[in-house]
């Protein structure tokens, strides 16, 4: 096993005015196996950071331990863990030139002089930075900056690298082609690689695994694939990709949806009587026009083209649902506003509301997933 | 349009056929602001020009070999090597513990930690006799520190020892007050780098840290040398301004004017003046690395 965490947590001492402090990592608990790179994915101030931290030993957690290669690291000093760290705003040492930055860890370990030359230019072929050996990090970009980050981690072949919002501060195409870049490099070197990061389509287009971390705790882990389809609540299905969020009610296993429940084709669920949510993603949205036999009445209210696709708010008796249908699928035909359609959810899931239904609307809403 | 600009740049053109400096000048500055770089420059010049110009001119007054042979007595030369003597050990003490202090401000949590930010800046507030009556409360025959190193057969007051406590309190700010906000700007991320890859706290210390506060230490110590080699207050009370044996260059050269000895105050004032110009260029440059250093 690459990477273990055990039951660990962390809460932050309370800052002013605060009656306890920031409980950062909840009894967390995941492995990443040697050679694969896994993604934290949370939203901001989940304790993704928190908990990479303390992988590298840059926090102590109160509670639990970290093994790297099956071995206890918990209370190592950072120096000794042999971790490769990059951080979100690159902390290259200003005062020293790139090749200096990148011989650093090679110096502390006492490499000889041309070994570590040698190793150098290898890394600088590697993140395509050849020629910039004597240039200091101010004269680079930022991209240009962070790829001298991730050469200066990889240099003394750590036993894990860690990375943590490395992409965050660049711009949309600088941080795809660098994403692409370290998908690269991680299927050439196989370091054992975990990634922090927000931005879901980066996680899976990048990541072997996913770690949805919410409020300090894993909520799922999986492949992209698996927690897109089979997400395990409500949050990481509405956290991975656009989803509808629904509100409705059980009455004796017969599921209504909205305010005039009435309305509603009834569908069939084995959940007790209760609030529930169904959660629909738009593309699981199928509209037809003319009349079938099953579905729900609805009117178009609005369209919006985007170029491979078309994005449409669907009115169905007062709930306002989003469809996306992608163009060229001969049935999609151009509609307009006021048209009444058939709607289907070829696939849904329904949670019920066991848990504080207001928190977690008012999280989605924050992170803009609902409106 | 053309009427109007016409004749103004005709009587512009005049006056630059008369004198194309000062068309130059006068289009340049507008009326207030040329009384205002006047009043400026004459202020400074009444203030920090003339005082020096005398100064130069007093040393010459009595001939050259009459300043050298000032400058050369046994009491000027143990004066000044004693200057430099003070000048050097407090500014490597200050240097290191200025370092920690500003580390400790920078970087840990504690309670009471306002309350020893506002200390630091002490020394620039409380007067330097003030400073100097201290230590001789403090250090003298009759203090309770004083009493004990005496009875070890230490002296302080009235010694090397009290004159460099003095000039180590006087000067006790300047490298932490420019080290702090350095540090700050800098943050952890550079340090935490360093030990991931390897380095341990000293290691860390050595490579990271001190080269990214190198030009603001270096301007807190050219500070620190400056106001060192100028001390005169704190000083003056803690020395007794004993003749060859505890007089400073400053209490040198006001001893040489009480004693109308005019050729060697003026001598020895230069010198101490040449050495402060030197200090100032160096200050500029350093001054320029740090704010370089933060873009």
């Amino acid at each position: 096993m690459g990477i273990l965490v055990k039951d660990v947590s962390k809460r932050f001492p309370p800052s002013r005015g605060e009656q306890e402090g920031h409980l950062a990592a909840d009894n967390v608990t995941f492995a990443v196996p040697r050679g694969h790179l896994v993604a934290l994915l949370g939203p901001s101030g989940s304790g993704k950071s928190t908990i990479l931290r303390i992988i590298a030993g840059l926090e102590e957690p109160d509670t639990g331990e970290v093994l790297l290669d099956g071995q206890v690291v918990t209370g190592h000093p950072v120096h000794q863990r042999g971790v490769g760290f990059v951080f979100q705003h690159y902390a290259l040492f200003k005062h020293a030139t790139v090749e200096k930055n990148i011989a650093f860890g090679l110096d502390i370990r006492k490499w000889a002089r041309r070994n570590v030359r040698e190793r150098v230019l290898e890394l600088l072929d590697l993140v395509q930075l050849r020629g910039y050996e004597d240039r200091y990090p101010s004269q680079l970009s930022g991209g240009q900056r962070q790829r001298v980050a991730l050469a200066r981690a990889l240099a003394p072949r750590p036993r894990v690298l860690l990375l943590d919002e490395p992409f965050g501060a660049l711009d949309a195409k600088v941080r795809r082609n660098l994403a692409t870049q370290l998908r690269q490099l991680h299927s050439e070197f196989r370091t054992t690689t975990i990634f922090v990061t927000h931005d879901q389509e980066e996680a899976i287009e990048i990541s072997d695994q996913i770690v949805v971390i919410n409020r300090g705790r894993v909520d799922q882990i999986g492949t992209a694939e698996e927690i897109y389809d089979h997400p395990s609540n409500k949050f990481v299905a509405s956290f991975i990709g656009n989803v509808n969020v629904i509100e409705g009610y059980v009455h004796e296993g017969v599921l209504w949806l909205g305010a005039n429940r009435a309305h509603m084709t009834p569908v069939r669920t084995s959940l007790p009587d209760g609030e529930v949510v169904m959660l629909v993603r738009p593309e699981d949205v199928e509209l037809t026009s003319g009349v079938a036999i099953d579905g729900l009445d609805g009117v178009v209210r609005e369209i919006r083209y985007r170029g491979d696709r078309y994005e449409q708010e669907i009115d169905i008796a007062g709930l306002t649902v989003r469809a996306v249908e992608v163009k060229n699928r001969g049935r999609a035909a151009v509609r307009h506003p006021g048209q009444q359609v058939r709607v289907r959810f070829t696939r849904h899931r329904i949670f019920d509301v066991e848990e504080d239904h207001a928190a977690i609307r008012a999280q989605l809403e924050s992170l803009g997933y609902i409106e | 349009m053309s009427s109007v600009d016409t004749p103004s740049r005709g009587s512009e053109s005049r006056v630059y056929a008369l004198r194309p400096w000062v068309a130059a000048f006068a289009r340049r500055i507008p009326r207030a602001r040329g009384i205002l770089i006047f009043a400026v420059v004459a202020w400074f010049a009444v203030l920090i020009l003339l005082p020096i110009g005398t100064l130069v001119r007093g040393a010459w007054q009595e001939g050259l070999s009459a300043s050298m042979e000032a400058l050369g007595a046994p009491a000027a030369r143990h004066a000044f090597s004693l200057t430099l003597g003070i000048t050097v050990a407090s500014v490597l003490i200050n240097t290191v513990f200025g370092t920690i202090l500003a580390l400790v401000l920078a970087r840990q949590r504690f309670c009471g930690k306002l309350l020893l930010e506002g200390i630091v800046d002490l020394p620039f507030s409380v007067s330097p006799v003030v400073a100097g009556v201290m230590f001789i409360v403090l250090f003298g025959s009759d203090g309770w520190l004083g009493r004990w190193f005496e009875s070890g057969g230490i002296r302080i007051v009235f010694a090397l020892p009290g004159m460099v406590l003095a000039t180590i309190f006087v000067t006790l700010p300047f490298v932490t007050r420019q080290v702090v906000p350095v540090l700050r700007e800098c943050g952890l991320e550079q340090e935490e780098a360093a030990r991931t890859l390897g380095a341990n706290a000293w290691q860390t210390f050595w490579q990271v840290t001190l080269p990214s506060i190198r030009w603001g230490l270096a301007y807190g110590v050219t500070l620190t040398v400056a106001r060192a080699l100028g001390e005169f207050g704190a000083v003056l009370v803690v020395s007794g301004s004993i003749i060859g044996k505890t007089q400073t260059a400053t209490l040198h050269i006001h001893q040489e004017f009480t004693d109308f000895h005019y050729a060697g105050a003026f001598a020895a004032s230069l010198v101490l003046a040449i050495a402060s110009f030197c200090l100032l260029v160096f200050m500029e440059l350093m001054k320029k690395r740090v704010e370089a250093g933060r873009t």
